[in-house]
């Protein structure tokens, strides 16, 4: 009898558009380029095409709030080797901060938000910098323990609005300005982290995520890098929250909702982690689904879980992963 | 006892694990330039003792002394940052990453970045290149797709030279290879011993944990062996394998 066995093997297109050899046609160029400009064009002219459905508007910025989250995990989940469930803590230092800065500081918002997310991201790395040394499951566990913390000394000590939050946040001057900057600010971070990861600083990342040891060995200070890492993921995460914030003109405990810790993994683990992509698409998956879902109630969570876990069964790999074999390679029989 | 013609010494380094005595008052010095062997059985102490000059274990009493500075107790990065480099014998390549590309982090530390490339090349920028250039050195042949594999596909022996490889990336001083020889074949280590020559003929000193004593013996200046945590001879390797006391402790017979 016959084995055959299916085997993959890379388009001619792909490898005649590698490297410096690109440029050589326009259509090697629309090889390359076509996904990324698909992504960027689709995602600026959304809110254009949902200028009838203002609803649909929002769900777009908070979908692309989640995306911020969810590149932040990835890059620390998979380039840095540190899981991260610190969404909610970002969102909510992030909020917190937009929200002393812009209601009792007086900044307005175009200020307010960079210093929020960049002294979120201070505060942040400075609460995770003792728990750089922890691995895996345990500094996952401290990064979801802050939020709950948060929450209880805002209650307790009644500081910040305590329970009812801090209100009379600053609007954004106009709704397309409220689309874009979001938008915006996911394409760059999006990008920038991809470009990030691939440059001799990516790599040491990188390294400490395969092998720390080896990194300490060629005279790098890990917990440094670790410390910058954290750094650059809640810099995004803190001007996500900011940015919800000054959305919602309203800055309460629901930004510690575990929702911003959980989804961001989620999306990772449906989009396909590593790449950043990936955990953006799999948000532009999960967050307009739980928005159609809504017509079912309660029930929407069963269809949710069970969604969750077709993908997780049937494509662990990942959307993004499998459509990117899918237009880099084809699958042919072989007689082996 | 010449303190200023050895680069480096160890002095009464003590380390227990628990009620184990892992080193007891271990001492040693060495030459720039000299290639200098650790020999001793299993559980001797020698990997224990290259962890803790190189601080990826914390040694309890003694001094470890490198260019006149008591380096004992420093974090590990600033050690190698001082121009020490270690080999691990259990082999800890990044296997995400392409064997060219396992060099980049070496080279980007902030040692290498001062000291310049690799012989004198691209200070800056062009790491790949030096990265390459640095594994043709040791044995990666250039025009093949070896050296842009993914490190996990790679066989033990070009594994075992990506170790030193990561090792001279960093410029340093002084290499501690721990076991480099074990797992490959007499012609992969016949190999790699004009390698140690050309790093000893730069200036760089080697001390090498070794358990292939026709090998070391080749290149090595002198040798130390150890039983036990505890220095047993030292000397010629002629005369280490003489002694009585390394006759019976790690080599169990009469003829070696």
């Amino acid at each position: 009898m016959e084995v055959r066995r299916r085997e993959r093997i890379d388009r001619g297109i792909k490898v005649r558009s590698e490297g410096i050899y690109v440029v050589s046609s326009l259509k090697e160029m629309l090889y390359v380029a076509g996904p990324r400009i698909f992504l960027i064009a689709g995602l600026l002219l959304l809110p254009l095409f949902l200028e009838m459905a203002p609803y649909w508007k929002r769900v777009v910025n908070i979908m692309c709030v989640y995306g911020l989250l969810a590149i932040s995990f990835d890059f620390l989940a998979n380039v840095v080797g540190l899981v991260c469930l610190g969404g909610a803590m970002f969102i909510g230092v992030g909020g917190y901060m937009t929200a002393i800065f812009n209601v009792y500081l007086h900044c307005p918002v175009y200020l307010a938000i960079p210093l929020a997310g960049l002294s979120g991201a201070f505060i942040c790395t400075l609460l995770l910098l003792p728990c750089l040394s922890l691995r895996g499951v345990y500094f996952a566990i401290v990064t979801l323990m802050y939020p709950l913390l948060f929450i209880r000394i805002i209650e307790a000590l009644n500081i910040l609005g305590g329970t009812n939050g801090i209100t009379g946040l600053d609007s954004f001057p106009n709704p397309y300005l409220e689309n874009y900057v979001i938008i915006l600010l996911l394409l760059a971070f999006l990008f920038g982290l991809r470009r990030l990861v691939d440059e001799d600083i990516g790599l040491v990342l990188r390294g400490i995520k395969d092998n720390d040891q080896s990194v300490r060995a060629s005279g790098i200070n890990v917990a440094h890098m670790k410390a910058l890492a954290v750094f650059i993921a809640s810099l995004i995460g803190c001007l996500g929250g900011a940015y919800l914030a000054h959305l919602y003109m309203w800055a309460g405990l629901s930004l510690f909702a575990l929702d911003f810790s959980i989804i961001p993994i989620a999306a990772v683990t449906i989009g396909g982690g590593g790449s950043m992509l990936g955990a953006v698409i799999g948000t532009f998956i999960l967050v307009p689904l739980s928005e159609f879902l809504r017509f079912f109630g309660t029930f929407r969570i069963v269809i949710y879980c069970l969604a969750l876990t077709g993908f997780i069964v049937f494509k662990s790999e990942g959307i993004l992963t499998y459509f990117a074999r899918k237009y880099d390679q084809f699958e042919r029989w072989a007689k082996i | 006892m010449g303190e200023d013609m050895s680069i480096f010494s160890v002095e009464h380094l003590n380390k227990t694990f628990g009620g184990v005595k892992a080193l007891m008052s271990v001492s040693f010095s060495v030459k720039q330039g000299e290639v200098y062997g650790i020999i001793g059985p299993n559980g001797s102490g020698k990997t224990t003792l290259i962890n803790c000059i190189t601080g990826f274990i914390k040694p309890e009493g003694g001094k470890v002394y490198f260019r006149g500075v008591n380096i004992k107790g420093w974090p590990a990065h600033k050690i190698a940052r001082a121009g020490i480099a270690r080999t691990f014998q259990v082999m800890r390549p990044y296997y995400s990453l392409p064997a060219y590309k396992n060099l980049i982090i070496p080279l980007w530390s902030p040692r290498a970045r001062a000291i310049g490339g690799w012989r004198g090349g691209g200070r800056h920028g062009d790491r790949d290149t030096v990265a390459v250039d640095i594994l043709e050195e040791i044995g990666f042949e250039r025009d093949s797709r070896v050296p842009y594999k993914t490190a996990s596909t790679l066989p033990t022996g070009y594994l075992k030279r990506l170790e030193l490889a990561r090792c001279i990336a960093l410029r340093p001083e002084i290499i501690f290879c721990d076991e480099v020889f074990s797992g490959l074949s007499a012609s992969e280590v016949a190999g790699m011993l004009p390698l140690i020559e050309k790093l000893k003929m730069e200036g760089i000193t080697l001390i090498m944990v070794e358990h292939r004593l026709k090998e070391l013996f080749k290149v090595a200046d002198r040798v130390m062996a150890l039983q036990f945590g505890e220095k047993i001879a030292e000397g010629h390797y002629r005369e280490v394998i003489a002694d009585p006391r390394v006759k019976e402790a790690y080599l169990g017979s009469e003829e070696v």
